[in-house]
């Protein structure tokens, strides 16, 4: 065998650890192999439903009636179920801060984003589930909208809810040393104001639920690749009103990718349960991707206003910070935690003594947020980093020089940040060393200024960054004041666990509740535990599928705030260790030597001093089941093993606040070159370096992996990633054609660079190291970019139209007479104009056009046209447009009749697709062979799925529904073939016969 | 072809990874359906369905499709491959997917089976592309795990030993 996996098991010596080399994954084989076992994968109950959910196209609106008559006798439909019924099942999610609010996974009465679940349709497979869908007839009355969370402030703005103080959730000072002594004798105030976007880091894989509810016994059974933290489980069995010992909560084996977002798959676990319950059958629901862009869940927007108090040398005194976070619709648990996960680590990797904060957290008309990969990091040092870049630029001082003289000393650690954040070790001054070295920044200036020489766009960026991991589940109720929390009881800890386990050969199996998402975690465990053993990873088997009644788990349990290494990967070497300790005891007795002179090596178990005295391990293990009276006295069994580890750094918050948000604390250093180019304004990244110190590597492929994987979603997020929503509240970016991730074509290779200093406050000194890059790439690009711009203003993503208006100036007005092109981003709406010719009299395409039958005939999708007066007509058309196909049903009125020559036609339309209305002009023309040319102008503004899909697509469907139109018409009226014009078309046959949606 | 009828489930009749597969499938039946849930070839991954994320990728008549784009109905006649025929023999890799493991060119593995898929019909076409052929051709796959870093590499290495310009003895899995 020739492999590298081969390769290291061959040449593993003795006496050397697992632990720290890049073994092969065993995850792997069956991966590649197309033996996964996914959500999707995995084989249902027979008879499992299927479920499709309709979804608001409004982001505010009353729900005025829902019709669900018809799809209740739409084949296979077995359930139906609306707000009303599930608010019958099940009760409010709980909502992380004290306020009378409510928060349901089903509009209940109102819509507040566009993709609010509003029915969940149960069938036996999902294709007549979503039919059903589509024949759902829901009146809704829209509202006034607001999507900005600094509008979201303001007194005459929508409210969201009843239960808040017009929109915000939470309002929170707080007061670290002597800030505004500080401030006030201070050489400096610098500030800088930041709107961080949304966006998300979208795992390939979607959410995905099976449900079954046991009447019998008041019970839930779920498998759902939910990822954690199992705090939800309590949120979750209190929603579906059972004990938590009557939620049983399964994993699958593999899950494709979480990075925190499928955490926010919870209240579709509540949907799903509650429709099982409904259908009394079990019910089987996995997302598509329109739903995940548009309605599973997004890391938030935040307005950031942050001032520091510096000296002349730019060393940084003090800092302010004004927080206004965007939470979306709903206050979903764990929120407002991305707020508060940086809570201890505001000051960054510096050492700044004083330090004001105010938070608020704002709900508004977009999706509910939740976990994504660096969570509440972002946002922060997007801010604080942005800040640092121009206290150099403002002071006159190399940006480099301001970081490196603010940081925490080297000999400072552990240290303890203003807020609260124990910094656990650390030579970031080292690392900076090393980085500038190893990474080249001296041949990346010459670089730089030899482009900028030629008259290029070329910048360097620089960060420094604290990565926090293993989260205090106590952080979350810094949000709630001392007495409030003082109510509500102690929060703290992160417990992690783990359960190795030795059958009667012999042979070891673990298992963790650390619900990995493709990280690998069943590797690095096996290199653990074989290390603690002398096995081989090969002899260890690991499984990390959670089912909550049977195996050990906590609150704290699930993969995020990167603990696997520090945390769970430690605890499973405790496990491991406190097995090794009794089967020393048994080999002591039994080779007639102490317990400090055995070791185990090589499958065996022995004596140090005389290696031929010793046992194999698989017997001396089995021994605990064979033959437990042959063991010497109070030695205990050595058949299994839970332990549970919480590390006694992570305490409350103390009543000044202080939280010590983290237990670890990683360092990392980047910096890049970054290119723009002067035509297309394109930012290609030239080089980028990123140094990390995560403490003890574990297995450093798979470290380089989280990195490069981590740098890829943010170099997304820096370039091209965002959740668009237009003024009205529509969402913009709802397929991969709109919500752009980066390819291979625009992810450059980072050179990584690691240095280690292990944490002392892990049982294998390792750190987390997932999320980094996350956090320090958004920021150090566009510190690039702004100093290749020499601008201070940068909002991600970097798109070239941000960029051309920076460096351009906003663009002119078109010339007169030149309307401007349609469509950009916010600017939904439709205009166009076309024209046709059909060989037909104008009398006799007038009365087709007025006609209900031939208007059935022609229009591409119509079910029918009902003519309620000579000028309103109701119609049904079935359109789809991309991925997005459904059911309309549409009014229009004829108005400014001049017949056979002109009409008005405006109209509305609402429907699965979403909802629109417009207006247009036709007007009739004979041609010179006898034929009428119709020409026609439109302007329409649509809303809700369809928008979501994209200009590109709306276009094109609109020419070819419209040519459809046209060609239909011409054949209907007997003639030649039409000559299509440009023109879109969804105005056309929208406002034809109603099409606006 | 003859025209399906809409709510009626027709023979489907095609070659699956070399061996004869017959099925039946309603006209609007997608390819990923019918082949995960109706064959229980579940190696095949949706990520989107709509064409973009190139997770669905299978081979059809030797060209690389997107079986999410794909109806059931339209692979009737043809020869389809999907990544559960990558595998020399059980508890065997080929020399792409091996390339892949070495080279931790996947995590969750989600995406993995279309980018394999793309990939073997790429190496089958042009047994030495250079890189930037390759991650041309992988362009219409997202991966939200690796960076593609490691996929570049692994196809490079994978190219390079398929055209005999190394060697390695077989690879268990
Ligand atoms: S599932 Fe087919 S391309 Fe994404
Ligand atoms: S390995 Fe997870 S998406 Fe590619």
């Amino acid at each position: 065998m020739a492999d590298a996996a081969g390769h290291l098991l061959d040449h593993h010596e003795a006496g050397s650890t697992w632990v720290g080399k890049s073994i092969p994954r065993v995850e792997d084989a069956s991966l590649l192999s197309g033996r996964g076992r996914f959500i999707d994968d995995l084989g249902v109950r027979p008879g499992t439903l299927h479920a499709a959910i309709l979804r608001s196209p409004h982001a505010h609106a009353d729900i005025v009636s829902i019709d669900i008559s018809a799809a209740k006798q739409s084949p296979g439909v077995v359930a139906v179920l609306t707000g009303e019924d599930v608010t019958s099942l099940t009760t409010s999610l709980v909502v992380g801060v004290k306020a009378p609010v409510e928060c349901w996974p089903i509009a209940v009465g109102r819509v507040r984003y566009v993709g609010e679940p509003v029915a969940v349709i149960v069938a036996t497979d999902r294709y007549l589930a979503e039919d059903a869908a589509d024949l759902i007839d829901v009146q809704y009355r829209p509202r006034p909208v607001v999507c900005d969370p600094l509008a979201a402030l303001s007194p005459d703005a929508p409210v969201l809810h009843d239960g808040f103080k017009g929109n915000v959730a939470s309002d929170r000072t707080f007061r670290y040393g002597d800030p505004e002594q500080a401030f006030a004798s201070a050489a400096h105030r610098i500030s800088i104001d930041i709107r961080y976007p949304r966006n998300s880091c979208t795992p390939i894989e979607t959410y995905g639920v099976v449900a079954d509810y046991d009447a019998g016994e008041d019970a839930y059974d779920v498998l759902s690749n939910f990822q954690g933290p199992f705090s939800i489980h309590a949120v979750l069995s209190r929603a579906l009103r059972v004990p938590g010992n009557r939620l049983r909560l399964r994993t699958p084996p593999d899950s494709g990718g979480s990075f925190g977002v499928k955490q926010g798959v919870f209240p579709y676990i509540v949907l799903i349960a509650a429709a099982a319950r409904a259908a009394d059958r079990p019910v089987k629901w996995i997302e598509d991707r329109l739903e995940h862009l548009t309605a599973s869940v997004s890391a938030t927007n935040r307005a950031t206003t942050l001032s520091a108090a510096v000296s002349d040398d730019g060393r940084i005194l003090a800092l302010d910070w004004d927080q206004v976070e965007d939470c979306g619709a709903h206050l979903r648990a764990p929120e407002p935690a991305t707020l508060y996960r940086m809570h201890g680590n505001l000051t960054g990797a510096y050492d700044i003594r004083h330090l004001k904060v105010r938070n608020r957290v704002v709900v508004t008309n977009k999706t509910p947020t939740g976990l994504n990969r660096g969570f509440g990091g972002p946002q922060v040092y997007f801010a604080l980093e942005r800040l640092v870049q121009r206290i150099a630029v403002e002071l006159n001082l190399d940006p480099l020089d301001v970081i490196r003289r603010n940081l925490v000393a080297a000999g400072a650690f552990p240290y303890r940040t203003a807020s609260g954040a124990l910094l656990d070790s650390g030579d970031y001054q080292e690392a900076i060393r090393r980085g500038v070295v190893e990474g080249g920044l001296a041949a990346l200036k010459a670089r730089r200024d030899a482009a900028r020489a030629q008259g290029r766009l070329y910048g360097i960026g620089y960060t420094a960054v604290v990565e926090p991991s293993v989260s205090n589940m106590g952080y979350i109720t810094t949000v709630l004041t001392p007495a409030e929390r003082r109510k509500a009881g102690p929060k703290n800890g992160a417990q992690a666990t783990a359960t190795i386990s030795i059958d009667p050969v012999g042979s070891v199996s673990v298992h963790v509740s650390s619900v990995p998402q493709g990280q690998g975690h069943r590797t690095v465990l096996s290199q653990v535990v074989a290390d603690v053993f002398g096995l081989t990873p090969s002899d260890i088997r690991v499984n990390t599928e959670l089912d909550t009644t049977k195996d050990a788990w906590s609150i704290a349990s699930g993969n995020y705030a990167s603990r696997f290494a520090p945390a769970v990967a430690g605890t499973a070497k405790l496990a491991a260790e406190r097995i090794a300790q009794r089967l020393a005891c048994i080999a002591a007795s039994q080779l007639n030597t102490e317990v400090d002179d055995i070791a185990f090596v090589a499958g065996h178990v022995g004596s140090k001093r005389n290696p031929d005295n010793k046992v194999s391990f698989s017997r001396l293990a089995g021994l605990s089941h064979w033959s437990p009276g042959a063991l010497p006295d109070g030695v205990g069994q050595t058949i299994r093993e839970t332990v549970f580890w919480t590390p006694p750094e992570l305490t409350a918050p103390d009543d000044a606040d202080h939280i010590n948000s983290s237990l670890c604390h990683g360092f990392i250093f980047d910096f890049c070159g970054v290119e723009i180019d002067r035509v297309t304004l394109q930012t290609r990244i030239d080089r980028y370096v990123t140094m990390h110190d995560c403490g003890t590597i574990l297995h450093p492929a798979m470290v380089d992996g989280q990195i490069r994987g981590g740098f890829a979603q943010a170099l997304g997020a820096a370039l091209y990633e965002e959740f668009a929503y237009a003024p009205d509240g529509s969402f913009l970016t709802g397929t991969f054609a709109d919500y752009l991730l980066p390819t291979t074509m625009e992810v450059p290779d980072p050179l990584i660079l690691h240095m280690q200093t292990p944490s002392p406050f892990t049982p294998l000194g390792a750190k987390g190291v997932g999320e980094g890059n996350c956090m320090s790439t958004p920021v150090c690009i566009a510190n690039a970019v702004a100093d290749a711009l020499a601008t201070k203003d940068i909002d991600l993503p970097l798109v070239p139209a941000k960029l051309a208006d920076i460096v351009r100036g906003a663009e002119p007005a078109p010339p007169a007479g030149r309307a401007a092109d349609t469509k950009r981003t916010g600017d939904r709406s439709l205009r166009g104009e076309g024209q046709a010719t059909v060989a037909a009299s104008a009398e006799r395409v007038w009365a087709m056009l007025l006609d209900p039958a031939t208007l059935q005939a022609v229009i591409p999708g119509c079910h029918h046209v009902e003519k309620l007066s000579d000028t309103h007509f109701r119609a049904e058309v079935t359109l789809g447009i991309g991925p997005v196909k459904g059911r309309y049903r549409a009014e229009v009125r004829l108005s400014d009749l001049d017949p056979p020559h002109a009409v008005t036609l405006g109209g509305s339309a609402e429907g699965g697709l979403g909802f629109g209305g417009g207006e247009g002009r036709i007007t009739l023309a004979p041609t010179a062979s006898g034929g009428t040319s119709i020409h026609y102008v439109y302007e329409a503004a649509i809303g809700g799925k369809v928008a979501s899909i994209g200009g590109r697509l709306l276009d094109g469907a609109a020419r070819v529904i419209i040519g459809q139109f046209f060609a239909s018409l011409a054949r209907q009226a007997g003639g030649a073939a039409p000559n299509r014009s440009r023109g879109s078309f969804v105005a056309k046959l929208r406002r034809l016969f109603g099409g606006g949606r | 072809m003859s025209r399906l009828q809409a709510g009626r489930r027709h023979p489907v009749r095609f070659s699956l990874n070399g061996k004869p597969c017959t099925g039946e499938a309603e006209p609007r039946l997608l390819l990923t359906d019918f082949l995960r849930h109706q064959i229980g070839m579940t190696g095949t991954h949706v990520g989107c369905e709509h064409g973009v994320c190139g997770a669905c990728t299978v081979s059809i008549d030797g060209s690389p499709a997107r079986a999410c784009l794909t109806l059931a109905a339209q692979v009737d006649g043809c020869e389809v491959r999907t990544v559960e025929s990558l595998a020399p023999s059980a508890g065997r890799l080929g020399i792409l997917q091996a390339a892949f493991k070495r080279n931790h060119a996947l995590q969750c593995g989600f995406c993995t089976a279309g980018i394999l898929m793309s990939l073997d019909c790429l190496l089958r076409d042009h047994p030495r592309p250079d890189e930037a052929t390759i991650r041309d051709f992988l362009s219409g796959h997202l991966c939200r795990c690796t960076g593609y870093a490691p996929i570049i590499r692994a196809a490079l290495e994978a190219a390079a030993e398929m055209a005999g310009d190394v060697s390695r003895e077989t690879t268990h899995a």
